[in-house]
């Protein structure tokens, strides 16, 4: 017999306070990209055919380089978030669609670490 | 899971398209484009760690006309997706739901990011001696 109410059941079993994590981070970064993407748009405009020695001395400038870092963390977070929905959505299959979540998660944070590491690179570089 | 025999919605093949359903897939398609354009930003960024050469073997790949033509479509893609984004935050604010408005903003959307991708070609576009 079943001696919890509904309610006792149904504590501690869902996502509680949780659930919404995925969805506020998507917008959290959406919210960041707004500014730091029209950045991007604008440096990539500025540096377009640009020299080593002339990007050299744009990243190694502290806000463009500050900038920088929070549009890729930004952007590799917010593309990996969108990804997951559009695999979650679209792959139906159990295995597929694990193994390309866990290969889209890895890819973006490799990705986002040699960005990372890029810049830093150049930027502290003589 | 149980047999799929299950009713689908929306019916693709009978699904009038309409600028709210069309607008929506294409939030999602850019998207996709867009995190796929963050390995070639990845592979633009990471050359100039290895030296003046190969930064500027991704300059010239980027400014080749096809480099151009890839950069072009994520130019749209991006000022798409940051449109139909910014439409999104106003949802999520609970704001704009109206039919009238969703179809409106919907067309502006549309119509802003192809605007701002030929303006933004047009201006600095190599050829028409821009940057």
């Amino acid at each position: 017999m079943e001696m919890q109410s509904h309610l006792a059941r149904a504590r501690g079993l869902g996502s509680t306070k949780h659930g919404v994590g995925h969805w506020w981070a998507q917008r959290l970064t959406a919210v960041a990209l707004i500014p730091l993407s029209l950045w991007a748009v604008a440096s990539a405009i500025s540096l377009g055919g640009a020299d080593y020695a002339t990007y050299h001395a744009w990243i190694s400038e502290l806000g463009n380089l500050v900038l920088m870092l929070c549009f890729v963390t930004a952007l590799f977070h917010h593309a990996q978030l969108g990804m997951q929905v559009v695999i979650e959505d679209y792959v139906h299959g159990e295995t597929a669609k694990v193994t390309l979540l866990i290969a889209t998660k890895f890819i973006a944070i490799i990705g986002a670490f040699s960005c990372i590491v890029a810049a830093l690179k150049v930027a502290l570089s003589g | 899971m149980a047999a799929a025999n299950r009713p689908l919605s929306p019916h693709l093949q009978v699904y009038r398209p309409q600028i709210t359903s069309i607008i929506s897939i294409l939030h999602r398609i850019t998207g996709v484009a867009l995190a796929g354009g963050t390995l070639l930003f990845t592979y633009w960024l990471t050359s100039a760690a290895y030296g003046a050469e190969a930064f500027e073997r991704s300059q010239a790949l980027l400014g080749s006309w096809f480099g151009l033509l890839v950069l072009c479509g994520f130019t749209f893609s991006l000022y798409f997706h940051f449109a139909n984004g910014i439409r999104h935050l106003f949802w999520d604010v609970g704001q704009g739901f109206e039919m009238e408005t969703v179809r409106r903003t919907g067309w502006m959307v549309a119509i802003f990011s192809v605007v701002a991708t030929i303006v933004t070609w047009i201006f600095f576009c190599p050829w028409l001696g821009g940057a």
